[in-house]
């Protein structure tokens, strides 16, 4: 057994409360109301502990994190540890001054997302209305601080062929980075996998788009691509291996290895103020659960790319493949592999799509339904 | 944002500087020099860290070669190309300003 290293990265997800309503979202199904807030002394007191254990770059997303009153606060603590702070957001609904007052506390960067490179698709997606321009406005007010910016567009069926727009539209926003994310099946996004899902065609246009973009915009802006897991060879390395260098904590200070962690009904998690976060991240029976390469089956346990990608992601070997400990399905050498194929061809072969999506909201489900 | 961008390519005049929101700081955790970007951390060696420190915004390029060629008693032809392809690749990644 490899000695334990130090987490490097952790995503705070300070609130489930947002603006917008995506039915992409990575959230849990379940999603926390308000009073379920760790509140601003639980966070501070997490934030230091990270810092100590070795945490050096936190991203602060949501739901929609500045919707948390004490965002400045958060940022100021963190900057004074010298952790390298990221803000994920809709920018929608900022007040004025609140982008100026974060920059002076030393947030370090900002992700800014897009649902659809023009108004109409972003208010589809998100179903919320004047969202667009106010996500223009927001860029900015980023851009106008000095503050780098990462435009993030998750991209689905009903976005993929704005890939050529997502692109002009980061160009002119300033941007220095674009993340042409495509969906990962977790979350809301399980919820609406038949309605998200894209056909094949219009992936391999989208590649060709991206790698053409990549090389013409060498030095300008770089563009990372996120590849949809369905049409993969091999599988992504998850959190970079579960529980390895990076964790979650949800908004009521619960710990996670991932964001989707709790589909995995036979792990329990710990609460940061039960345990210390070091605790925790030691001896956690979940963050130990699939660390390392231990508790690998074949066909992972024997394959020279178990330590590139770490056997894929966990949730999804559940969500598919029925056992959390399996391979991940988007790897070829998977069993499984061939559902990941006929779940394209359910969601796009047929008319299973009515034109609505189950958008995102707080209470709307109870118990996940896939 | 009406004007064309374009990608900065490096020249002997250039004073390279480390751009705003990378940073190089001192991992007390990990006993090692780690550069924070957006979403991503380097662990530059020893021989980028000293072309990064380097990179203070008043040094030009001819100057940083003739230092690195002091420092390791190299000469300043044999290491020019390494140099400028390293400020280069740091300039395309937004990790370096020309």
């Amino acid at each position: 057994m490899e000695p334990v290293l130090p987490p490097i990265g952790m995503l705070a997800e300070l609130t489930h409360r947002c603006p917008l309503q995506c039915a992409y979202c990575s959230n849990p199904v379940e999603l926390l109301k308000a009073n379920r807030e760790m509140d601003t002394g639980g966070w501070i007191s997490l934030f230091e502990q990270a810092a100590d254990l070795g945490v050096l770059q936190v991203h602060l997303s949501g739901g929609e994190p500045t919707l948390r009153t004490d965002l400045v606060e958060l940022v100021r603590c963190l900057a004074r540890r010298g952790v390298y702070t990221n803000l994920i957001t809709a920018g929608v609904g900022i007040s004025e001054g609140r982008i100026e007052a974060l920059a002076e506390a030393g947030l370090d960067h900002i992700q800014l997302s897009f649902q659809g490179a023009f108004a109409t698709t972003t208010e589809k997606i998100g179903n919320a209305r004047g969202a667009h321009e106010k996500k223009i406005e927001t860029a900015r007010r980023v851009r106008a601080t000095g503050l780098p910016l990462t435009i993030n567009a998750p991209i689905h069926r009903h976005n993929m062929n704005e890939v050529p727009d997502f692109i002009d539209l980061a160009l002119d926003l300033g941007a220095e980075r674009l993340e042409i994310a495509n969906v990962q099946y977790a979350g809301w996004a399980l919820l609406n996998r038949d309605a998200l899902m894209p056909q094949r065609a219009a992936v391999e246009r989208q590649v060709q788009i991206v790698e053409e973009a990549q090389e013409r915009l060498r030095g300008i802006m770089t563009i990372d691509f996120v590849t949809p897991d369905y049409f993969a060879i091999y599988p992504k390395p998850c959190m970079g291996g579960w529980a390895r260098d990076a964790f979650m904590v949800a908004p009521d200070g619960t710990v996670l290895p991932c964001h989707a962690a709790a589909t995995i009904k036979t792990l329990q998690f710990e609460r940061f103020g039960d345990r210390t976060l070091s605790e925790i991240w030691h001896d956690s029976a979940a963050f130990k659960a699939f660390r390392g390469t231990d508790w690998m089956q074949e066909p992972c346990r024997s394959c020279e790319r178990k330590e590139i990608d770490w056997g894929g992601c966990r949730c999804q070997a559940m969500a598919i493949a029925g056992d959390a400990a399996a391979s991940d399905p988007a790897c070829i050498k998977s069993p499984f592999h061939d559902r990941m194929g006929a779940l394209i061809d359910q969601a796009t072969g047929k008319k299973s799509y009515d034109g609505t999506f189950a958008y995102r909201r707080i209470g709307r489900m109870s118990e996940p339904m896939v | 944002m009406s004007e064309t961008r374009i990608r900065a390519i490096v020249s002997p005049q250039s004073r390279p500087a480390l751009k705003k929101h990378a940073r190089l700081q001192y991992d007390k955790v990990r006993g090692a020099w780690a550069l924070l970007s957006p979403e991503r951390i380097f662990w530059p060696n020893e021989v980028s860290l000293d072309i990064l420190r380097l990179c203070n915004g008043r040094n030009e390029v001819t100057q940083m070669i003739a230092i690195l060629a002091d420092q390791y008693g190299a000469d300043e032809t044999e290491i020019t190309l390494d140099v400028t392809g390293f400020l280069q690749e740091w300039s395309d990644k937004f990790l370096v300003e020309l």
